[in-house]
C-alpha cells in the first residue's frame, strides 16, 4: 500500500498514514468548508488498510481545533478503523486546558469500538 | 489653503451633510463604546473565513485572553462563519445574485459575543426555530446526548454540516442562543443570532 503523506495547512492536518510501521497520525487544524473532499481519500486508505488485516496499528490524533463538517469525516475514519481488528489504538491528544477536546475524545471514544488513550499535553 | 478650508465653512456644511445621511465618525465611536473587534457586511467566502480567523486570533494574542477563551471564542466562530457560507449558498442559487450577511464580534463585561445575521426563507424557520429551542431546552448532558445521536445517525445534509453547527455552537457557548426573525421581503426574514461565550 502506497503511503499518504500531506502538508498541514490552516484549514487542514498534518497527515501521515503509513501501512509500513502502523503509525498514522492526523495533526493540527481540520476546519475546511468541504471536509468531505478532503476526507474521501483518507477514508478510502483507511478501508483498504483495514482490509489488509495489519497486525498493530496506532492512530494519533492531535488536533488543535476540528469542525463539525469534520467531525462526521473523523467518525468514518475510525468507523473503518474499527474493522482493522483488535490491534488497534486511536490516541487522543488534547492540550491541558481544552476540555471541549477532551470531550469530543468521549464521544467518539463511546461510540466507537477501539480503546481511545487520552493523553494531555501542553501544546499540540 | 487646505487648512482653512477644513477649518471653514466648506468643512461645517460637509458634516451636515454627512450627518443627514452617514456619519462615519458616529460609526466609529459606536463601534469603539460597543468594543467590537471586527464587524462585516458582505458576501462570505472561504478565504474571508481564513482572514476573518487569522484576524481574530491575533487580536485574542494581543489581548492576552487565556487559551481556554481563546479556543471557545475561534471554534464558535468557525462554524457560525461556515454556516453563513453555506447557508448563503442557498440563496444565491435562488436568486441569482450575492446577498450580504453579517457578522460582528464584540467584547463586553463577561466576554465575548459573536452576532451573525442572514436572510433565510420563511419556509425553513419553524424548523430553525424548533432547533433552536430543543438546544436552548437542553443541559450540558443532553446537548451531549444530542450531539453525539446526530453524528452517529447518517443523515448527512449537502453541506456536509451533518446538522451538527448549531448543536456544537450551543454545546461549546454553554450560553442559551439568543436569536430572532424580522420580515425581510415576502419570501425571506432576515435571522439573527446571538453567541455569547463567557469569560
Amino acid at each position: 500500500m502506497e503511503s499518504i503523506k500531506l502538508e498541514g495547512t490552516p484549514k487542514t492536518p498534518t497527515v501521515e498514514f503509513s501501512a509500513n510501521n502502523g503509525v498514522l497520525l492526523l495533526k493540527g487544524r481540520s476546519i475546511p468548508e468541504n471536509s468531505i473532499e478532503f476526507y474521501k481519500p483518507l477514508i478510502n486508505w483507511i478501508e483498504d488498510y483495514s482490509a489488509s488485516a495489519p497486525s498493530e496499528t496506532v492512530l494519533n490524533v492531535q488536533l488543535e481545533y476540528f469542525n463539525t463538517s469534520s467531525s462526521k469525516c473523523l467518525l468514518d475514519i475510525f468507523k473503518r478503523l474499527e474493522r482493522a481488528g483488535d490491534a488497534v489504538t486511536i490516541n487522543w491528544y488534547y492540550e491541558e486546558d481544552d476540555e471541549d477536546m477532551l470531550e469530543a475524545g468521549e464521544d467518539y471514544d463511546a461510540i466507537i469500538d477501539i480503546p481511545f488513550k487520552m493523553i494531555e499535553v501542553e501544546e499540540i | 489653503m487646505a487648512y482653512e478650508a477644513i477649518n471653514g465653512n466648506k468643512f461645517v456644511t460637509y458634516k451636515n451633510k454627512l450627518s443627514e445621511k452617514f456619519n462615519i465618525f458616529d460609526y466609529y465611536s459606536d463601534m469603539e463604546k460597543n468594543n467590537i473587534l471586527l464587524s462585516f457586511k458582505g458576501t462570505i467566502t472561504d478565504d474571508l473565513i481564513s482572514a476573518i480567523i487569522e484576524l481574530i486570533e491575533n487580536k485574542l494574542e494581543l489581548k492576552n485572553e487565556s487559551s481556554r477563551i481563546k479556543k471557545k471564542v475561534f471554534n464558535i466562530l468557525v462554524e457560525c462563519l461556515q454556516n453563513l457560507y453555506h447557508h448563503n449558498e442557498d440563496y444565491n442559487q435562488q436568486n441569482g445574485h450575492d446577498m450580504s450577511v453579517m457578522v460582528v464580534i464584540k467584547k463586553n463585561g463577561t466576554g465575548y459575543s459573536i452576532v451573525t445575521g442572514n436572510l433565510i426563507q420563511d419556509v425553513k424557520i419553524e424548523s430553525f426555530k424548533s432547533k433552536l429551542n430543543k438546544i436552548n431546552s437542553l443541559d450540558k448532558e443532553g446537548l451531549k446526548q444530542l450531539y453525539k445521536t446526530v453524528l452517529t445517525d447518517g443523515e448527512y445534509s449537502d453541506t456536509g454540516g451533518a446538522g451538527l453547527g448549531l448543536i456544537d455552537i450551543g454545546r461549546k457557548s454553554s450560553n442559551p442562543l439568543e436569536y430572532g426573525f424580522i420580515p425581510f421581503n415576502e419570501n425571506y426574514s432576515f435571522f439573527s443570532l446571538n453567541v455569547k461565550i463567557n469569560q
